[in-house]
């Protein structure tokens, strides 16, 4: 066991990507994810690893493609508008299948929006932000504790399936501090990136990374292959958790992580009034936890209540996992406004009605 | 029988998609013959870029990267921070580096990144038929200056070579031409002077290399050689703009 420390989210971030052995984080400075890129300039020179600064997020995503595809494990990190400028190198880096590690602290928008948290990012990340035909796999935590463990998963996921993988958290996430304890692992088997450009060194053949296919029909195979990988995803990667879903329940809260922690203690104090809530949480919002609600959809009085901090995104996934079996309502704040638990618990008691 | 002219080995013994007359060609021999001459095949990535040149991925027989139009230099300094013991060099055109890649170009030199770039001006994006760039020269007609480049709603050519060479990053810079067999000739010394500085651990190296587009320009091959000499070279001058080694700029 190791010892547990108290952590800034932004900053548990880079320790846990240095732990995970990667050798290269490009950023650029955004609110509320900097300290990303802080910890990092601070760490990564004195144990011989690369930290740089690039002129635009658009620079630093496609330096993690070059580095990427060389083989090396590598990070870039940001926020809601910085994603939306990465977006174009993500899809390239989709395309070329790299593995990599980006993060998303997510904040309120549209446009240039807000520094506060938010979760309206949703759509974007885990419908492929880019251009094409692809997906990525997106964590959710929804503690610091978790966020530290799934950038340890997210690193070899990358590696495993050539794909960028995204970590995904809120401005909440990245700004609060929690004890954290970074645990140590065997390191799991991964294919050797035999694929990797990086100098022949003898090789015969050259490597070359790249995303262009001028023939259709070699694009089409191409394409048919990368959804291969999104089923295998979809089938070995997704996970969430049920949350006081063994008994029926009057109502089932769907959310991922700061409301998830939000709809808990609602859970808590609508039990004191008599109203049994449970949850589904998903860890991945890409892959959606479908069979979550297979698993739950029959001990569910009044459906699901998706509760977001964004004006309901989650809520079209849930939606189509119920597939109109049970009603499935929305609550959200955004803007960078939080929900409050006692507002949540109004909006139980009026679905609920006098089901208790 | 002694061989006296062979192909290089840095280059895939393939036919290339370039139009008849291109210089593509001639530069990419060039960038051939110098990786040959080093030796350095073995430890050369090369970054392509969007645009004419985007296939330079399937000629030349080291590692290669497709980065996204504009990039190059970008994905280059991804590659080289986190493998500083080879040598990485990028190949763009005019619109890729000096339009929607400015950014990234300019910021490559200012941090003085150790990556050789090898900038093919022509004055006209090619892959996409003939449209303004922003080294088409005033007057001169294209796709999109059907009546020839305004500089009043244009705006003026960049010289990069110049631009580049005031920044303090920047640790060689000249521009060549390959529109004669002497000029050629100058184009491959600074070629390998640039990939030497590299192996030397030296900052940020480009040259530019005056080209032509016979078929985009609607000229021949010919005539586009005596376009280049009397339009682009009183244009973009040649020669070194800036050589950190002789410590002057000239």
């Amino acid at each position: 066991m190791g010892e547990k420390v108290l952590m800034k989210g932004n900053e548990a971030i880079g320790e846990a990507a240095i732990r995970a052995n990667c050798a290269g984080f490009f950023g650029y400075p955004i609110t509320p994810q900097t300290e990303v890129s802080a910890y990092m300039a601070k760490k990564m020179p004195k144990i011989g690893r690369i930290f740089l600064q690039a002129e635009s997020e658009v620079a630093a995503i496609n330096m993690v493609y070059g580095a990427a595809g060389t083989g090396v494990r590598c990070m870039t990190s940001s926020s809601s508008p910085g994603i939306s400028l990465k977006a174009e190198g993500i899809s390239y880096i989709a395309g070329a299948e790299l593995p990599c590690v980006i993060i998303d602290i997510v904040r309120g928008g549209p446009g240039l929006g807000s520094i506060q948290p938010a979760q309206s990012d949703y759509h974007q990340v885990t419908k492929g932000l880019g251009h094409g035909d692809y997906n990525m796999p997106v964590f959710a935590p929804a503690s610091i504790q978790e966020m530290v463990d799934l950038i340890t998963d997210a690193f070899d996921i990358a590696d495993e399936y050539r794909s960028p993988v995204m970590v995904m958290g809120d401005g909440m996430m990245g700004q609060m501090m929690e004890p954290v304890e970074f645990k140590e692992r065997p390191a799991k088997v991964l294919p050797e990136k035999t694929w990797a450009a990086n100098g022949l060194n003898g090789r015969k053949e050259h490597n070359v990374i790249n995303s262009l296919y001028l023939e259709a029909e070699l694009l089409e195979q191409h394409n048919i292959h990368l959804q291969k990988k999104f089923k295998a995803m979809k089938e070995n990667e997704v996970r969430y958790e049920l949350y006081n879903c063994d008994d029926e329940c009057d109502l089932i809260f769907v959310a991922y992580g700061t409301t998830s922690r939000i709809c808990k203690s609602v859970i808590g104090l609508a039990a004191k009034e008599g109203i049994k809530l449970g949850m589904v949480r998903p860890i991945t919002v890409w892959p959606f936890p479908t069979e979550a609600f297979e698993k739950t959809i029959g001990k569910t009085k009044n459906g699901y209540l998706a509760v977001e901090m964004s004006c309901g995104q989650m809520v079209d996934d849930v939606r189509a996992a119920v597939l109109g079996r049970k009603p499935v309502e929305f609550y959200g704040r955004s803007g960078g406004m939080i929900p409050e638990p006692q507002d949540i618990l109004d909006k139980v008691k009026e679905l609920v009605g006098g089901a208790k | 029988m002694a061989v006296v002219f062979e192909k290089p080995k840095a280059l895939i013994d393939v036919s290339t998609h370039y139009c008849p007359g291109c210089t593509h060609g001639i530069i990419h021999r060039l960038v051939a013959e110098v990786i040959d001459e080093l030796g350095i095949i073995d430890k050369t990535i090369g970054v392509a870029p969007v645009g004419c040149s985007v296939l330079a991925y399937n000629y030349f027989a080291c590692d290669m990267f497709e980065a996204a139009h504009g990039r190059a230099p970008a994905c280059a300094t991804g590659i080289k921070r986190t493998n500083p013991d080879k040598v990485v060099f990028t190949y763009q055109g005019d619109g890729d580096l000096a339009a929607i890649g400015a950014a990234e170009i300019v910021h490559a030199a200012a941090r003085g990144e150790k990556i050789t770039t090898i900038f093919v001006n022509n004055c006209i994006y090619g892959m996409t038929g003939g449209q303004m760039a922003p080294t088409t020269l005033p007057g001169q007609r294209t796709e999109t200056s059907p009546y020839g480049r305004n500089v009043e709603t244009e705006g003026y050519p960049i010289r990069v070579s110049e631009m580049l060479s005031t920044l303090d990053g920047a640790y060689y810079v000249e521009r060549v031409s390959v529109d004669t067999v002497p000029n050629v000739i100058k184009a491959k010394k600074a070629i390998k002077k640039a990939f030497e500085n590299q192996l030397a651990g030296k900052g940020f190296s480009i040259v530019e290399v005056l080209s032509i587009c016979p078929t985009n320009w609607g000229l021949s091959p010919i005539e586009s050689m005596q376009w280049l000499k009397d339009n682009m070279i009183p244009y973009y001058p040649l020669g070194v703009k800036k050589d950190k080694s002789i410590g002057e700029v000239v």
